[in-house]
């Protein structure tokens, strides 16, 4: 019998977020990412059986989704590979000033030593945030990532305000220290 | 003004939320607190560093939706 029982039904609630914002910062399309999650999710379930339980799940489900953003990197490419790539390197037959627009720096994409940084804070910030009871991380999230309005939260969660301040409060000064010790 | 306000205050400034006269308070308050001062300093270092890492995560419509998928996956498996 094995020890580690999964329980794939908690695993949206539990993990969804994690994995979706390891996602997003590597394929930057948040149609493309939900349905990567989505993907690893259901590969998750067809391989619960060879999950021996030597990692955590958390870190089981990534790197299977690691796998499924290779393999969506492969498939894009194998297209671009089939397109054909024209580039003419003679200014005559430019209009003027085109030739260089094509080849200056895109300022909008974000150059690798950004997003490494950028993911590897929002990942710190949800591995503090998997330490915190529950109540406290869904108030947060809902608060300060997605931003949602305090009444709205009350009535969702069927708190009052003062609950939900004194929820933010313990949240933050958890988070606060633990990025303290393993980010700042 | 106690410190379990001026902390509430400060909760408040991160998301925006505080009033002119609370910060002003609030200013006086740390002027003469130096708990408050670090602990304002931790609070906003964390405001920013959320700003900064573009934290996301996935509304609840499609968190459920996505529940449906894996639990239709689930009973199709078990059959």
């Amino acid at each position: 019998m094995p020890e580690h029982k999964i329980d794939a039904t908690k695993w949206i609630d539990s993990y969804s977020d994690y994995l979706y914002n390891y996602t997003i910062s590597r394929v930057s399309d948040s149609e493309i990412a939900k349905d990567l999650v989505q993907d690893t999710f259901f590969a998750g379930l067809k391989s619960m059986k060879n999950f021996k339980g030597e990692a955590s799940e958390r870190t089981w489900l990534i790197s299977i989704l690691k796998r499924k953003i290779i393999d969506y990197y492969r498939k894009i490419n194998s297209k671009k590979g089939k397109a054909e790539v024209r580039m003419s390197y003679s200014t005559d037959s430019d209009g003027e000033g085109e030739w260089l627009e094509e080849r200056v720096e895109d300022k909008s994409y974000k150059n690798a030593e950004d997003t490494l940084e950028n993911t590897e804070l929002s990942v710190a910030i949800y591995n503090c945030l998997d330490k915190l009871p529950q109540k406290q991380a869904q108030v947060f999230k809902m608060k300060t990532i997605e931003n949602f309005d305090t009444e709205i939260i009350c009535n969702e969660l069927n708190i009052t305000a003062s609950n939900l301040w004194v929820i933010i409060h313990r949240a933050r000064t958890a988070l606060s220290s633990c990025l303290e010790k393993n980010w700042y | 003004m106690s410190c379990e306000e001026a902390s509430h205050i400060c909760d408040k400034a991160q998301y925006n939320e505080s009033t002119f006269w609370e910060r002003l308070k609030f200013r006086t308050h740390i002027l003469f607190c130096g708990l408050c001062k670090k602990h304002s300093a931790d609070n906003h270092k964390l405001t920013e560093a959320i700003k900064q890492s573009k934290i996301v995560c996935l509304d609840s419509k499609t968190k459920s939706e996505m529940k449906k998928c894996l639990e239709q996956e689930l009973k199709n498996q078990k059959l």
